[in-house]
C-alpha cells in the first residue's frame, strides 16, 4: 500500500453517513413522469428550478451575453485570457449590485470586496483557512447543513462546535445556548475562532429576527470572535418577514467589522449551481487580501463571470426576477404545506428557502435516531421520496426532515403530494384534517431490512452514485 | 505594525504568513509594466510584456470554430435548450463527454501513445488548484517534495501555502543544460533523509517552465523508477505538452511507464488547457491520477474548484471535434515555431544565447556576460535596468529559484509580430551601446554567437540609483490592489 496524505485516507469528505442509502434507492431507480411513474421523486436536493423560463427568455434577448454568439464573440480572446484574480470589474460590481438588490436596496456592497472561490462551497473553506488554524474552532446553530463538515473542516484541520437548537422554541439560536456552546468548546480545549451562521436557514427555511441578529453581533464582539454569515438563500426569501442582512445590522450596531463577512453564491438564488459562483465578502481588509490571493484555486470561469456580468448588470430583468422568483416559491410553498396539513403532516413555519423541515415526531416508533433511520427508509423504499433525514443535518431531536419543494416541475410536485396523501390516510386512524395519530397505533411494517442496503464504503472512482448528495458540490 | 500584530491574533497563520509569495521583489517589474504599458500607438515608449506565458496566436482559428458551432453555447439558440440541465448540472464527476473530449485531447497531444481514461479525469480550479489538490492528496503538513530548479514562481504557493508542504529544490545547472540527473536526485534525497525531512514524492514540469525543454525517455524512465525504488509519488506537470513545436518531440509519463515496472500507483500527472490552448481564463484544471485511492479522494475535493458546467459545455464540443483539434494542434506548433525562431535568431546576431529549447511560451536567456559579478543581486541589478532603461519586463532566473545567476525567463508567444520587432530592437539597442561603452575589440558579425567574455563589460547606467524609490515596497498589496497585473494576480504566470 502506497503511503498518501492523512487527509485522503481519513473520512474526513463526510460520504460515508449513511445519509446515502436513500440516494443509491434515486439512483436505482429514479422518478420519470413517462418511463419510470414509480420511480423514486428527489426531494433531497435543494435547487432553484422555478425560473428558467425567464431566465432563457433573457438569455435569447441578451446574445452579448455569450463570448460564443455573433454579437459576442469579439469578446472571446480577450476573456478567454483573463485569469486577474480580482475578476472582472464588470463581474464585481454586477454581483454587489445584485446582493444589494436582494437586500432591498437598503445595503450597498463595495465591488471591491468582491471576492471569488469555487462555489459557496469553496467560499467556506476559504473563509476557514483565513480565519483558523488547524486546531481550532467555529460554533455552528443545529441543525446545519451536513456539507460544512467537509467544507469547513476537512483540509482545514478547523473543528465545528455545534450551538444546540431546539424545537421548543423553533430553533431560535438564543445567548443561553450561544454561551453554553462557547464554554463547552473551552473545556474541550478548544480554541472558538468564529460563529458561522446561516440565514436564511438551511435546513429550516426560516431567517433570523433582527433581536436575534443584534444579540449575535453583540456575543461576536463581546467574544472578539468573527462572525461568517451564509447568505446564499438570501433571494429565496418569498413572504414577511423581510430578510434582514448582517450587513444592515453592522450599520445599527457597534461592532468591530473586521470581524464580520459573508459568504455568497448564485447557486440557489438564480439556480446556477453548475456555475459555480462563490463569493467571499468580508469587512476585514486583511481578508480580502488573503482570500482574494486564495481565490486562485477557485476563480469563476471567466466566460461565466462575463455571462453573468450582463445579466446581473440588467436592472430590469433582476428586478422583475427577484419578484417572479419569489413568486414561484411563495406559491410551490403554499400548495405544498397546504396539502400536507390536510392529511396532519406539520413543518416548521418558514418563509424562505428551497425546502421545508418537515415534522414527523409523531410517526417515530420512540424518540430515537435509530426510530428516525426507520422512518426514513419507509419514505425511501415505501413512499419512493428521498427527503433528507434531520439527524444528518446535527438536528438533536429526531423526527425531522428536510424536504425539497423547487426542483420539480408542478406535475412531479402533484405525484409526490399524493404519494403522501396516500401514506398518511393508510396510517391514520381517521380522515379528518389535522387529526394526529397515536404512536401507539403506528407500526411501520419495514419491507426491507437494514443489512440490504449498501454498505457505506462503496465509493470507488468510478463511483456508482454519481448524484450522491457530496457528488453535487452542495446539496 | 499594531495593524499586523492585531490581525496575527484575529487570523489564521495562513493568512498572515507570506507563503502565498506575493512578497518577492518579482514584483518590482510589473509596477513598472503596470504604470507604463506598451501600446504600439498610445504608448510606443512604455514596457513590454514578456513575463506573462500566454498563448494567444491561434484565437483566429478558435473563434472561427465558434462561430461555426453554434451549439457548443447554452446561450444561443441552437444551444439555450440546454441551458436549464448545464446551469444545474454540479456533480463532481463532471459531463461524461467533458470528461472523454479532455481525455482524447491529451491523448492527441501526446502523440495517440497513449490512451487516458475518461474516469480518471479529475476537475480542478485550473492547473494552480490541480497541484495544490495533487499535494493535500500525498503529503501531510510537514511533509516535502522535491522539486528540481529552475521551476515555476507559483509552486511556492500552490504547494505550500495551504498544505503545509514543504519544497526541497533539486538544483539542476547549465553545465548539463539543467539535465535531472539520477545523482542529484540521490543527493536530495539522502539530504532531506538527514536532516529528518519526509520527502513524499517528486513533483516535475514537462516540457519545463521556465526552460522549454522536454524531458527525454532515459530521464523520464530514470525519474520513475527513482520514485519506485523509493516508494515516493511522482507528479508530472504536463500543462506545456501542446506547446512541443519541433522535435524531440513530447513524452509523458503515461508512456514511459507502459513498458516499465513500476508501481502505478505513486503516478500522477496535471494538466491543464490554460497555455495548450490559452485559455488561463476558464479555470480548466485536471487531476490524472493512476492510483484509485487518490483520483476518489480528488473528485471529492473538486467540489472546492469545478470546472463552471458552461465552459465544460463548450470545451466538451470543442474538443470532440476532431478535425479541428487535428488542425489547431498543428498551426499552433507552426506559429510557435516561427515566433521561437525569430527571437532565438534575433538574440544570436547580438550574441546572447538561449538554452536550446523546442516547447513553452518562453525561452531561458543566458545574460551571465553581462552581470557585474556572478551573484543574484547583480542579477537583480541587471533585472532593473531591462525594465527600466530597455522597457521590457523579463523574469529573472532568482524567481525560478535557479541556483545559477543571470538566466531569465522571456515570453514570446504573448505578444503580436511589430511588438516581437520592437522588443527585438530594443535588445539589439541595449546590446550594442553596451558594446559601444566597453571600447570593445571590433565585433565581425559572424553566424557563431560570441558569448560576451565578462570582464569587457561594464553596464553604464545613466541614473546612478539601480533602483527606482517609486517602486513599490513588496508589502502593499492591499484589498484595492494597486497592481492589477501582478503574476500572481493572475492565477498563473
Amino acid at each position: 500500500m502506497v503511503a498518501i496524505s492523512k487527509i485522503a485516507t481519513g473520512n474526513g469528505h463526510g460520504e460515508d453517513s449513511p445519509y446515502f442509502d436513500g440516494w443509491k434507492a434515486y439512483e436505482t431507480n429514479p422518478f420519470h413522469p413517462i418511463d419510470r411513474p414509480d420511480g423514486v421523486i428527489q426531494m433531497g436536493l435543494a435547487e432553484n428550478q422555478l425560473c428558467f423560463n425567464f431566465i432563457k427568455k433573457w438569455v435569447m434577448e441578451h446574445p452579448e451575453a455569450s463570448l460564443c454568439s455573433a454579437a459576442g464573440v469579439n469578446k472571446f480572446k480577450e476573456t478567454a485570457l483573463f485569469q486577474d484574480y480580482h475578476g472582472m470589474p464588470e463581474f464585481r460590481e454586477a454581483v454587489a449590485k445584485f446582493m444589494g438588490k436582494v437586500r432591498g436596496g437598503r445595503v450597498k456592497f463595495d465591488p471591491d470586496r468582491i471576492v471569488m472561490s469555487g462555489g459557496a462551497t469553496g467560499a467556506h473553506e476559504m473563509v476557514a483557512f483565513c480565519l483558523a488554524d488547524p486546531g481550532e474552532a467555529f460554533l455552528v446553530p443545529t441543525p446545519y447543513y451536513p456539507g460544512f463538515d467537509r467544507d469547513l473542516r476537512w483540509r482545514t484541520g478547523v473543528e465545528l462546535v455545534p450551538v444546540v437548537c431546539e424545537s421548543s422554541n423553533n430553533f431560535k439560536i438564543t445567548r443561553a445556548a450561544l454561551e453554553a456552546a462557547y464554554e463547552k468548546a473551552k473545556e474541550a480545549n478548544l480554541r472558538v475562532k468564529g460563529l458561522l451562521i446561516t440565514n436564511p436557514s438551511n435546513p429550516l427555511g426560516t431567517i433570523l429576527d433582527r433581536d436575534t441578529l443584534k444579540g449575535i453581533v453583540k456575543f461576536i464582539n463581546e467574544k472578539n470572535i468573527h462572525l461568517i454569515g451564509d447568505e446564499i438563500y438570501a433571494a429565496t426569501v418569498f413572504m414577511e418577514p423581510e430578510f434582514v442582512s448582517i450587513s444592515e445590522i453592522i450599520e445599527e450596531v457597534e461592532c468591530n467589522r473586521d470581524l464580520i463577512h459573508i459568504v455568497y453564491s448564485l447557486s440557489k438564488d438564480m439556480g446556477f449551481p453548475g456555475f459555480r459562483v462563490g463569493i467571499v465578502y468580508s469587512y476585514n481588509d486583511a481578508v480580502v487580501s488573503c482570500a482574494r490571493k486564495m481565490s486562485s484555486f477557485g476563480l469563476v470561469s471567466s466566460q461565466t463571470q462575463h455571462l453573468i456580468a450582463t445579466m446581473l448588470s440588467d436592472d430590469d430583468f433582476v428586478d422583475s426576477f427577484i419578484v417572479e422568483s419569489k413568486e414561484q416559491l411563495f406559491k410551490r410553498h403554499k400548495s405544498f404545506t397546504l396539502s400536507l396539513s390536510q392529511v396532519g403532516i406539520g413543518s416548521l413555519k418558514s418563509n424562505a428557502g428551497l425546502f421545508i423541515w418537515m415534522d414527523l415526531r409523531k410517526l417515530l416508533k420512540e424518540k430515537t435516531f435509530d426510530a428516525e433511520m426507520d422512518l426514513w427508509r419507509v419514505i425511501i423504499n415505501e413512499v419512493k421520496l428521498n427527503v433528507s433525514p434531520g439527524s444528518s443535518f446535527h438536528c438533536d431531536e429526531p423526527g425531522w426532515f428536510r424536504v425539497c419543494f423547487a426542483n420539480m416541475d408542478d406535475n412531479t410536485m402533484e405525484v409526490a403530494l399524493l404519494r403522501i396523501t396516500t401514506f398518511m390516510h393508510k396510517h391514520n386512524e381517521a380522515m379528518v384534517p389535522r387529526k394526529l395519530c397515536r404512536r401507539a397505533s403506528l407500526k411501520l411494517s419495514l419491507s426491507r431490512r437494514r443489512d440490504d442496503f449498501m454498505s457505506q464504503n462503496m465509493m470507488s472512482p468510478q463511483s456508482p452514485i454519481p448524484q450522491s448528495p457530496l457528488v453535487r458540490a452542495r446539496t | 505594525m499594531e495593524f499586523t500584530r492585531k490581525n496575527r491574533q484575529l487570523l489564521s497563520r495562513i493568512a498572515t504568513n507570506d507563503r502565498h509569495g506575493e512578497n518577492s521583489p518579482y514584483f518590482d517589474g510589473w509596477k513598472a509594466y503596470d504604470s507604463n504599458p506598451f501600446h504600439p500607438i498610445h504608448n510606443p515608449d512604455g514596457v513590454i510584456q514578456m513575463g506573462l506565458a500566454e498563448n494567444p496566436l491561434c484565437f483566429d482559428l478558435i473563434e472561427k470554430w465558434i462561430r461555426e458551432n453554434p451549439d457548443a453555447s447554452i446561450c444561443t439558440a441552437e444551444g439555450l435548450n440546454k441551458f436549464k440541465d448545464i446551469a444545474i448540472y454540479q456533480d463532481y464527476h463532471g459531463l461524461r463527454e467533458f470528461r472523454e473530449a479532455v481525455a482524447k485531447f491529451m491523448g492527441r497531444v501526446g502523440g495517440n501513445r497513449v490512451t487516458f481514461d475518461p474516469n480518471r479525469i479529475v476537475m480542478s480550479g485550473g492547473a494552480t488548484g490541480a497541484n495544490e489538490t495533487a499535494i493535500f492528496c500525498l503529503a501531510d503538513p510537514g511533509d516535502a517534495f522535491l522539486v528540481p530548479s529552475p521551476y515555476y514562481a507559483g509552486f511556492a504557493r500552490d504547494l505550500r501555502w495551504r498544505t503545509g508542504v514543504e519544497i526541497v529544490p533539486v538544483h539542476c545547472r547549465s553545465s548539463n543544460n539543467f539535465r535531472i540527473t539520477r545523482a542529484a536526485l540521490e543527493e536530495a534525497y539522502e539530504k532531506a533523509q538527514r536532516s529528518n525531512i519526509n520527502i513524499k514524492g517528486i513533483i516535475i514540469t514537462n516540457p519545463s517552465n521556465p526552460l522549454g525543454t522536454v524531458l527525454d525517455k532515459e530521464t523520464l524512465r530514470s525519474l520513475v523508477s527513482f520514485v519506485t525504488d523509493k516508494k515516493i509519488h511522482l507528479v508530472s506537470d504536463e500543462i506545456y505538452a501542446a506547446t512541443v513545436f519541433s522535435s524531440p518531440r513530447f513524452i509523458s509519463v503515461a508512456e514511459v511507464m507502459q513498458d516499465m515496472d513500476c508501481n502505478r500507483d505513486l503516478i500522477h500527472i496535471v494538466y491543464s488547457l490554460s497555455k495548450d490552448m490559452g485559455f488561463p481564463g476558464f479555470r480548466v484544471g485536471i487531476v490524472y491520477s493512476f492510483n484509485d485511492g487518490v483520483t476518489n479522494c480528488a473528485r471529492k475535493m473538486s467540489s472546492f474548484g469545478l470546472v463552471s458546467s458552461q465552459t465544460q459545455f463548450l470545451l466538451a464540443s470543442m474538443l470532440s471535434d476532431d478535425e479541428f483539434v487535428g488542425n489547431f494542434l498543428r498551426e499552433s506548433s507552426k506559429r510557435l515555431a516561427k515566433r521561437h525562431h525569430v527571437f532565438t535568431k534575433g538574440l544570436e546576431e547580438v550574441g546572447i544565447s538561449t538554452i536550446k529549447s523546442n516547447a513553452g511560451l518562453f525561452f531561458w536567456m543566458d545574460m551571465r556576460p553581462l552581470l557585474k559579478e556572478q551573484t543574484t543581486k547583480a542579477e537583480t541589478e541587471l533585472w532593473r535596468v531591462i525594465i527600466n532603461k530597455v522597457k521590457l519586463n523579463v523574469s529573472p532566473g532568482s524567481s525560478f529559484n535557479c541556483s545559477e545567476p543571470g538566466w531569465f525567463r522571456v515570453c514570446f508567444a504573448n505578444m503580436d509580430d511589430k511588438t516581437v520587432e520592437v522588443a527585438l530592437d530594443r535588445i539589439r539597442e541595449f546590446v550594442l551601446q553596451g558594446k559601444e561603452e566597453n571600447n570593445h575589440e571590433a565585433d565581425k558579425s559572424q553566424a557563431r554567437a560570441q558569448p560576451w567574455r565578462k570582464q569587457n563589460l561594464r553596464l553604464s547606467f545613466s541614473s546612478s540609483r539601480l533602483y527606482d524609490e517609486s517602486l513599490m515596497s513588496p508589502h502593499m498589496i492591499s484589498p484595492h490592489s494597486p497592481i492589477p497585473h501582478s503574476p500572481l494576480v493572475r492565477a498563473r504566470t
